[in-house]
């Protein structure tokens, strides 16, 4: 073997070495760029002591010690790097920090910059957030939402087609949301701000997955992202809540009113620009945190099995007496949705080749108990709708229901399916993701045919 | 002569002020560290990769030692380290706790009545 053929030898070891290195979490690549270096100081020595090139490296990995070993010592000086931490403007290393996710993060302060300026538009009109309900009500997502969407259209860089698209659906929500002049008392009023934003949600959905719509994969993603979104909004709104308290506290406490400023714009503006926050989090953090909606899914599963169940056994007894007041058909919806998004984060963290488990089977008892529950619900209902003559509210209500229940009704059938092992679990996620197009047309139907159907009421 | 162990625990306390002495001759790093604490101790103190960079980061987020990338024959790059003010006084505190530990063991183990011919060292100091 020639010197240089050994070397080129050594190299691939190095190489090698440095791959194992970096797979451990609390090796950085600057440490290993030292260990490394460490590496060659002791295998030139063992070099210049007689020994030859492959000989000298096996000893000096030798000499420093399993890795294992290693990355504990490591460990414990930098514990924090056990932590998966989201670096939001690069790292200690400066030069390294990534261009585009810095590019990104601009761009998302101007979305959320964007969102807040269009939240106080509408008060140069005389429109005060908080009192002008009828305004703001249906145009809140409508102001808010068309950012997040813009934000990831321009991460996915979509399109001509799909912003088209895009531009098409915000429209045609503007023109429901203030085309039919409601009245403040109106049911359709609450209907729309109600519609409106999951319409324009699942546009944003649209910008999500860009002119791949009617890819179940991606569909699955954009509920993923759903899930994850929602929790980082709540976690913001927590915040905010915080700093709204310690606001009107301090200024109070100096005899400074504060609660103009926080109602007209930190409420207004912070809600907006979280909601383009609360997207970009997710994109960022994607494949540095695990995901929390099927953590939470999965916790509370058994918990309202249990619950249903119980329910189910408690009503026998009192003789089918669920009081069906005004409210009980939306609370009924609640539970269904409750149990829909329980069902559909499960999901989408399960293993599609992973065979049936314990767990759904306990899925399936939680949708046929929901099941039950709301056929009871509706049996009780539908005699007295004719009764009370429809209203927006009671349409709507009734619609979802059946909707909701459709759902529930199909999922039970293909989980039933799956654990019995004549269909594969892929079936219950093409349901689900095929679904969401009913939502949509669902809630467009709500928004743009309702007030018209029901004269405005 | 018959190679003794240093306690891991006398060890990991020494650790400092050798690496802040050794730096404190000048810029160095991990490796020439490692075979300079090798050489001084006739072998005797054997560190590992795993006690001394652990070591040295930890030093420089006390802000004892300053690092920095320089590049080395071709594509090398090696990370040295550098004393800083801090580090400098640490060295002093901790060579005036060492003095003190090792003359009080000095006092007790050659106390005045039993003054060996074969450790010439503490009496020279004291001279």
């Amino acid at each position: 073997m020639t010197a240089w053929e050994g070397q080129e030898e050594l190299e691939a070891q190095f190489a090698q070495w440095r791959h194992y290195v970096q797979r451990r979490r609390e090796l950085q690549p600057a440490d290993s760029d030292e260990l490394e270096d460490h590496l060659r100081g002791s295998v030139d020595e063992l070099v210049a002591a007689g020994l030859s090139a492959d000989e000298a490296f096996l000893v000096a990995v030798k000499r420093m010690g399993s890795l294992d070993q290693l990355s504990r010592e490591f460990a414990r000086e930098h514990s924090e790097r056990l932590w998966k931490q989201l670096v939001l403007t690069g790292g200690t290393e400066g030069a390294t920090a990534d261009p585009a996710a810095r590019r990104e993060l601009w761009v998302m302060v101007i979305c959320a910059a964007g969102a807040a300026v269009s939240i106080k538009v509408p008060a140069l009109f005389g429109l005060r957030f908080g009192e002008d309900g009828s305004f703001y009500g249906p145009n809140f997502a409508l102001l808010a939402l068309p950012w997040l969407a813009a934000f990831l259209a321009w991460r996915r860089r979509a399109r001509p087609p799909v912003i088209e698209t895009l531009v098409a659906l915000f429209a045609l929500g503007a023109v429901a949301a203030n085309a039919y002049n409601l009245a403040d008392t109106s049911q359709s009023v609450v209907l729309t701000s109600i519609h409106l934003p999951i319409a324009l949600w699942l546009a944003v959905g649209l910008a999500y997955v860009g002119d791949d719509w009617r890819s179940s994969r991606l569909r699955m993603d954009f509920i993923r992202f759903s899930g994850e979104w929602s929790v980082y909004f709540v976690l913001i709104a927590l915040g905010g809540g915080v700093l709204m308290a310690f606001t009107y506290g301090t200024f109070e406490a100096i005899g400074i009113d504060p609660e103009e400023f926080i109602i007209q714009w930190l409420l207004p503006c912070g809600m907006v620009a979280a909601i383009v926050v609360a997207g970009w989090l997710v994109e960022a953090k994607q494949s540095v945190v695990e995901n929390i909606a099927p953590v939470l899914a999965r916790l509370f599963t058994p918990l309202f099995t249990a619950v249903l169940l119980i329910f189910l056994v408690a009503i026998v007894p009192t003789g089918a007496g669920i009081d069906v007041e005004r409210e009980a058909l939306i609370l009924f919806n609640l539970l269904l949705v409750v149990v829909l998004g329980l069902l559909l984060y499960s999901v989408s963290a399960r293993d599609p080749l992973a065979p049936p488990g314990l767990f759904d089977k306990l899925q399936l008892a939680l949708v046929v108990s929901a099941l039950t529950i709301d056929l009871l619900v509706l049996v009780e209902i539908t005699g007295r709708i004719s009764g009370y003559g429809t209203t927006p509210n009671k349409a709507a209500a009734l619609g979802e229901n059946i909707i909701l229940l459709v759902n529930l009704a199909w999922s039970a059938w293909l989980l039933l399916r799956f654990v019995r092992r004549r269909a594969p679990f892929a079936a219950l996620e093409r349901w689900q993701t095929d679904y969401l197009s009913v939502y949509a047309a669902w809630a467009w139907i709500v928004v743009l045919a309702f007030p018209p159907l029901f004269n405005y009421a | 002569m018959r190679s003794l162990k240093v306690a891991k625990d006398l060890v990991a306390a020494s650790a400092t002020p050798m690496v802040l002495g050794i730096l404190a001759e000048g810029e160095s790093y991990g490796y020439a560290i490692l075979r300079r604490i090798s050489e001084l101790s006739g072998g005797e103190l054997d560190w590992t990769e795993g006690l001394l960079y652990p070591l040295l980061h930890r030093l420089e987020r006390l802000g004892y030692v300053k690092s920095s990338w320089q590049s080395v024959t071709g594509e090398r790059r090696r990370k040295y380290y550098r004393i800083t003010d801090r580090g400098q006084a640490e060295l002093a505190e901790q060579r005036r706790q060492w003095d003190t530990v090792v003359d009080t063991l000095k006092e007790i183990w050659l106390g005045p009545g039993e003054r060996r011919p074969l450790t010439a060292i503490p009496l020279e100091d004291r001279a």
